[in-house]
């Protein structure tokens, strides 16, 4: 008999684990991967693939270095959903060595370094962004216009290895800004936005994702349903998300109200850019997110916050990952202060005294009962 | 109907009460041997009254309660006494426990007994004598004397007693049988224990997914109308005493407090049953109900077992465990339950399941793996706590950080392990920073009790030598005296 007498208690699991967790996550994101992949054609799918890869070699090799369990490190799924979310950040066409060096940083300066999966204080991918957007500022805001596979200018698998290795140069037709970024060098210019968006921008495109932008962060509507989805299946709460997109939502519309040839209306601000996949998928990562949920409503507010902050007055036209990784640096000491009440205690931890009202009721129904047989 | 105000957090584990539900209630055949050990109840254990080669009677006296929280115990059988000795205790340590070890002779003769006066004839304190005569304990598995409860729930002015029939824990369904086969002798029971408190409701919880309990209750309190059933959603732990406070009263039982600062006191259904037993039939507690369960048992059944069987005899009575694939052997339900060091174990009052689970039933195929902070402990915790802050302060040894994050408020629920994604065994964790945290205590204790003797050893000296101080002034004053008469005789 194989009975372990040292077990405890509870001899039970709901069957849910790590690795099930980040495939649910994963599964999620598969109709914004593919879409992404499908509107930029064979380099993106090219960078995607060196992302990811790199991210599993560097994990792999820092769990060596580290002596721990390769195989359960890697079969965790964090490394590989760490180098998908990269990716998905990154500008379509972007040359290998972006990838290479977003994972690399990635899992080695933002993840392994702290000790590994679990300890790590910025979410990783988003660092890299950070760390690409700051140090490679051309290779990250070279966006693309749509080229989708089997249309006329899409590139073949070999055009698509020379943009990825070789040395590609953009013509004009193929480039342009993203929503965000073209409003921005509107404004700056004092082109008012009832001048500035018309012909650039349409709501039903920005929603579906027909427009430059990041790998996989142009469909809204895809990343929504990606996100409802993991709601559903309980991989994330509502908190976060809700938080985040209504603070947004809250934000813009006072100003657009107050402005609306200086800042753009709420709407637009909710289906470009990186919002969706920050409110879903970035600012829900539960290594950097508090833990309560009355922590996870400030979070979701401060990311929130910091995005409209950054898109409207900041030095870049999109601040999702700049949010997130500043509200990541804070989780901590919303964890401190943003605490569940505990059962029989008030919030301050002391014993929560019976309060005097019930204890009248418990005489008054004492008086008033039929009295014992 | 009364508003239900729920509580937070908790976990729905598979019930698995399909397995035995419809099983009615068995004896179990007299075993030949009864091994019953000294300490089945919170407090000191019961001192024996018996000796080796003394023939008892069926329900006589053999131990005696020793302080206040204590409980008699009584011979489950008619017998001889073979010895009072140890023998290895119902825990996952398999230390050995004294007990006494019954011969039975199978003639189940029962002891003389007086006839007895009308319970409601009686004063209140004195139900509560011969309910704690009985040798009574709280029968859900927490094993502290009713009788205390009772007298110190009367004292506080308890106006709602609650007959808890949620048996939220997976596999048991010991009080589902008692419920559907003896309600008439559990309202009685109720009305007695009223009865004991001098208070003018009870409420009768029972989880919705024993509907025909609900239904059976619901009928035999028809008469009585200060009892009412109350269907609870069934949702672990709904019947831990606090939860259950909370979802019935939207009341909170101050940390460190009791759960009578609310007004309302907890019995399990099995306890309440056994005061039925005691005051109407003049019986003590000798036997009680066991869900034998689990993948592992080939015919799970529902059985009535004197006080002392062997885990081993329950088993075999039940067509014996499948050896290959029991990977747990558990007293108790799957959440809290208590891991046996075999089969060669008592069964004792707070034993309400005895489950052999599979290793898939368990959920032992995963190794653990770093937390990942997901904050599904602290969602389903249904004490509001921090799990993982608390496991995390444990696994760096700071165990005052441990105490600091509401370690006493903890009861070991499970519900935080059930829910981890990483399979952190968080409450193994907690029961080590308790275990730490107790020893630390001792050695405050004893270094103060050190310091205190030194301190009056100190004060001994001192006085010894000030006494010596002044038996040597006195004799030197004493001399003197002398040398001056000497002197004046001289004259």
């Amino acid at each position: 008999m194989k009975v372990n007498p040292l077990a405890g208690a509870p001899h039970a699991h709901d069957g849910d684990s790590v690795s099930r967790l980040m495939g649910r996550v994963l599964l999620a994101l598969l109709p914004a991967t593919v879409y992404g992949a499908v509107l930029f054609g064979w380099p993106a799918l090219n960078l995607l693939v060196i992302t990811v890869l790199v991210c599993l070699g560097c994990e792999a090799g820092c769990l060596w270095l580290a002596g721990r369990s390769v195989r359960q490190g890697i079969m965790d799924g964090s490394a590989l959903l760490t180098g998908v979310l990269l990716a998905l950040s990154l500008p379509p066409w972007a040359p290998w060595w972006i990838g290479a060096i977003g994972g690399g940083f990635a899992i080695v300066a933002g993840k392994q370094v702290f000790g590994g999966t679990g300890q790590n204080i910025f979410n990783p991918a988003m660092l890299a962004r950070v760390m690409l957007l700051v140090s490679f500022p051309v290779e990250m805001t070279t966006w693309l216009e749509p080229h989708p596979w089997l249309s006329g200018s899409a590139p073949s698998f070999l055009e698509g290895l020379q943009v990825t290795f070789g040395h590609f140069t953009f013509t004009d037709g193929m480039t342009g800004a993203t929503i965000l970024g073209h409003a921005r060098t509107e404004l700056v210019m004092n082109h008012p936005l009832s001048q500035a968006l018309p012909g650039h921008y349409q709501p039903g495109f920005a929603a579906i994702g027909w427009t430059g932008g990041s790998l996989g962060e142009t469909s809204a509507v895809l990343i929504l349903l990606g996100g409802l989805w993991l709601l559903w299946q309980r991989a994330i709460t509502w908190e976060i998300p809700a938080a985040m997109l209504s603070t947004v939502l809250v934000l813009a519309s006072v100003f657009h109200w107050v402005n609306p040839e200086r800042f753009a209306d709420p709407v637009l601000h909710l289906l470009s850019g990186s919002l969706m996949l920050g409110a879903f998928f970035i600012a829900t990562d539960p290594v950097t997110s508090p833990v309560a949920r009355i922590g996870q409503v400030v979070f979701g507010i401060g990311c929130g916050a910091l995005v409209y902050i950054i898109r409207t007055w900041g030095g870049y036209p999109e601040g999702v990952a700049f949010a997130a990784v500043l509200m990541n640096a804070a989780a901590p000491l919303i964890d401190h202060y943003f605490r569940p009440r505990a059962y029989g205690r008030t919030w301050r931890g002391q014993p929560r005294p019976v309060p005097e009202r019930a204890k009248k009721r418990a005489a008054v129904s004492r008086d008033s009962g039929s009295g014992p047989a | 109907m009364m508003r239900l105000h729920g509580f937070r957090g908790g976990v729905h584990p598979p019930g698995q009460k399909h397995l035995s539900a419809e099983r009615p209630i068995e004896s179990l055949p007299l075993p030949p041997r009864l091994y019953i050990p000294l300490q089945q109840h919170a407090g000191a254990p019961a001192l024996p009254v018996v000796t080796a080669g003394q023939r008892v009677a069926k329900g006589e006296l053999i131990a005696r309660e020793h302080g206040v929280t204590s409980a008699p115990l009584h011979a489950p059988s008619s017998g001889t006494v073979a010895a009072i000795g140890d023998f290895t205790a119902p825990h996952a340590s398999g230390l050995p426990l004294p007990a006494i070890i019954l011969d039975t002779d199978g003639e189940e003769r029962w002891i003389e007994s007086k006839p007895l006066p009308d319970p409601f004839s009686l004063s209140p304190e004195e139900v509560a004598c011969q309910v704690g005569a009985a040798g009574i304990v709280g029968m859900g598995g927490a094993n502290f004397p009713a009788a205390v409860k009772l007298s110190k729930a009367r004292q506080a002015g308890v106006h709602t007693l609650v007959v808890n029939g949620a048996e939220c824990e997976p596999y048991v369904t010991c009080d589902d049988r008692l419920m559907r086969e003896r309600a008439e002798a559990i309202i009685d029971g109720t009305a007695i224990m009223l009865h004991a408190l001098q208070a003018p409701r009870a409420l009768i919880a029972i989880e919705d997914n024993k509907p025909e309990a609900i239904q059976i209750m619901r009928d035999a309190c028809r008469q009585d109308a200060r009892i009412e059933v109350l269907s609870l959603a069934s949702r672990y732990p709904a019947g831990s005493a606090k939860q259950l406070i909370q979802s019935l009263s939207g009341l909170e039982t101050p940390s460190g407090g009791r759960g009578t600062d609310t007004g309302l006191l907890v019995h399990n259904v099995g306890t309440v049953y056994s005061a039925h037993r005691a005051l109407r039939y003049g019986q003590p507690l000798i036997s009680r109900i066991v869900t034998v369960s689990g993948g592992a048992v080939a015919e799970p059944r529902n059985l009535e077992v004197p006080l002392g069987a062997l885990v081993a005899d329950l088993l075999n009575y039940c067509g014996g465990i499948a050896r290959e694939d029991c990977a747990r052997l558990l007293m108790g339900g799957p959440m809290m339950g208590q891991p046996l060091p075999g089969i060669e174990v008592p069964v004792i009052k707070g034993t309400n399941g005895i489950l052999a689970l599979t290793a898939a039933e368990a959920g032992e195929a995963h190794p653990s793996s770093p937390c990942i902070r997901c904050g599904r402990c602290v969602e389903v915790c249904p004490m509001g706590l921090l799990p993982l802050e608390m496991s995390k302060r444990a696994h760096h040894e700071d165990w005052l950080g441990v105490q600091s994050l509401g370690l006493s408020d903890c009861m070991s629920c499970g519900s935080c392990a059930y829910a981890c994604p990483s399979h952190i065994p968080l409450p193994q964790y907690f029961a080590f920073a308790r275990g730490k945290l107790a020893e630390q205590r001792r050695e405050e204790r004893k270094s103060t009790h050190i310091r205190a003797l030194m301190e009056q050893r100190q004060a001994r000296f001192e006085r010894q030598a000030r006494a010596k101080a002044e038996a040597a002034a006195k004799r030197k004053a004493a001399k003197k005296s002398r040398a001056v008469m000497v002197e004046e005789d001289d004259e």
